[in-house]
């Protein structure tokens, strides 16, 4: 009974679980360097991923580079994404993609399921998180699939 | 090793260390004086060529209409520019080099258009030209051109120590949903590939610049706004203090390099 309250309190202290005023986002754990758990319950969509990164308004080829033959301009700023299947587990992808200044706060990588501590936000992206939850859920299945060859 | 491979190992300790990295002295550093360039030398040969030839570069038709603007009477006062300050190629040379300045009657700083404003206002008994018009960055362009090949200079004026500090802390803020500073971009990954065009370091050598993709000429403010829509922020409004500060800032972190408006920029 112990242990298992001293679990949830060290879940609770780990957990990035958003504030109650910030009832638009879903709550998530964070344990370790990774989100195991799914946002959403609804497993991503790999294809609608692939769109979805490829977009140039969600701007992840701004830094980003990878297997996008058709895509003429592609960032170098962020790692290539060929692989990144192979480096990252599901869940490490996932808090990568919904805040990775958790894992270094310096980092230039947006937080795409944030939407509090921002500054100055635009009108029209305030109280909204640049992705939603099953975008995050979708560009994590898809990512997972880029595995080395 | 060379500072690229540096900044890599850097970046990738930051990584290692995570949270535990409180206190961040590398990055945001102020780019080596000696590593200072400006978005011209990432230009392609054909645009470096629009800008070196006056009778090529797009720019030089606002300056042209500047020259006209400044020969002409204007306001109740019937007073041109020429009226008060004679040939603008002496009485203007330097001025853009170090301006923004310190104007005493308003107790804050003023931008080269604030100021070209000021003397509308109150000399000419002009209306003042509205941000951004065809008229003011016309002007800014004829005069701003009278430095051309000057180095930046700004003054040595301690009221402007509390506004350049100002706009050193915008310039390393975060803002807007995408969550970055302009350091980050500008002073962390300047020269890297953001998606088909090259990083600048961002250095303000060339305002107003005649920007190919606007098709037109266009302030410093204008291209600040750019930038903070980038990162998906609000703008502040055109004229506002702050974007008065960062140019402050930002001439300060160019100090020495050479004004070459009309800069014709990608």
């Amino acid at each position: 009974m112990r242990a298992r309250a001293a679990l949830v309190l060290a879940a609770t202290v780990l957990c990035g679980n958003p504030s109650a005023a910030q009832s638009a986002l879903v709550p998530y754990t964070i344990v370790g360097d990774a989100i195991p758990q799914s946002l959403t319950g609804v497993p991503g969509d790999a294809a609608r991923g692939r769109t979805i990164v490829l977009k140039r308004e969600n701007t992840c080829l701004l830094c980003h580079s990878g297997p996008f033959p058709e895509e003429r301009f592609q960032g170098n700023l962020a790692p290539d994404l060929r692989g990144v299947g192979s480096r990252w587990s599901e869940g490490e992808l996932r808090l990568r993609l919904v805040d990775a200044t958790r894992l270094n706060p310096a980092t230039i990588m947006p937080p795409f399921y944030r939407i509090e501590g921002l500054n100055r936000v635009a009108q029209s992206f305030r109280d909204k998180p640049a992705l939603t939850a099953q975008q995050i859920e979708d560009v994590v299945a898809y990512l997972e699939t880029l595995k080395d060859k | 090793m060379n500072v690229a491979v540096l900044r890599s190992m850097l970046w990738i300790a930051l990584v290692v260390a995570g949270p535990f990295a409180a206190a961040l002295p590398a990055l945001g550093a102020e780019i080596p004086p000696d590593q200072r360039r400006s978005g011209y030398a990432d230009m392609s040969p054909d645009n470096k060529a629009m800008q070196d030839d006056d009778t090529s570069n797009p720019g030089m038709l606002a300056v042209l209409d500047g020259e006209a603007l400044w020969g002409t009477k204007a306001g109740t006062a019937n007073r041109s520019c020429a009226d008060c300050h004679g040939d603008a190629k002496t009485s203007m040379k330097g001025v853009a080099a170090r301006y923004p300045v310190f104007n005493a009657a308003r107790g804050q700083p003023v931008d080269l258009s604030q100021r070209i404003n000021i003397c509308r206002s109150q000399h000419q008994q002009a209306k003042p030209f509205a941000h951004e018009s065809k008229d003011m960055l016309a002007l800014s362009a004829y005069v701003a051109m009278q430095s051309r090949g000057d180095p930046i200079a700004p003054p040595d004026d301690q009221r402007l120590k509390p506004f350049i500090e100002k706009g050193h802390a915008l310039f390393m803020q975060r803002m807007g949903q995408l969550n970055l500073s302009c350091s980050q971009c500008h002073n962390d990954n300047w020269g890297k590939n953001i998606a088909g065009n090259i990083m600048p370091q961002a250095h303000p050598t060339g305002y107003p610049i005649y920007r190919l993709e606007w098709q037109g000429m266009g302030s410093l403010q204008r291209r600040l706004r750019n930038c903070m829509i980038g990162v998906r922020a609000e703008p502040y409004a055109y004229g506002a203090p702050e974007y008065v500060e960062m140019e402050l800032y930002l001439m300060q972190r160019a100090r020495g390099m050479t004004i070459e408006t009309p800069a014709v920029r990608p």
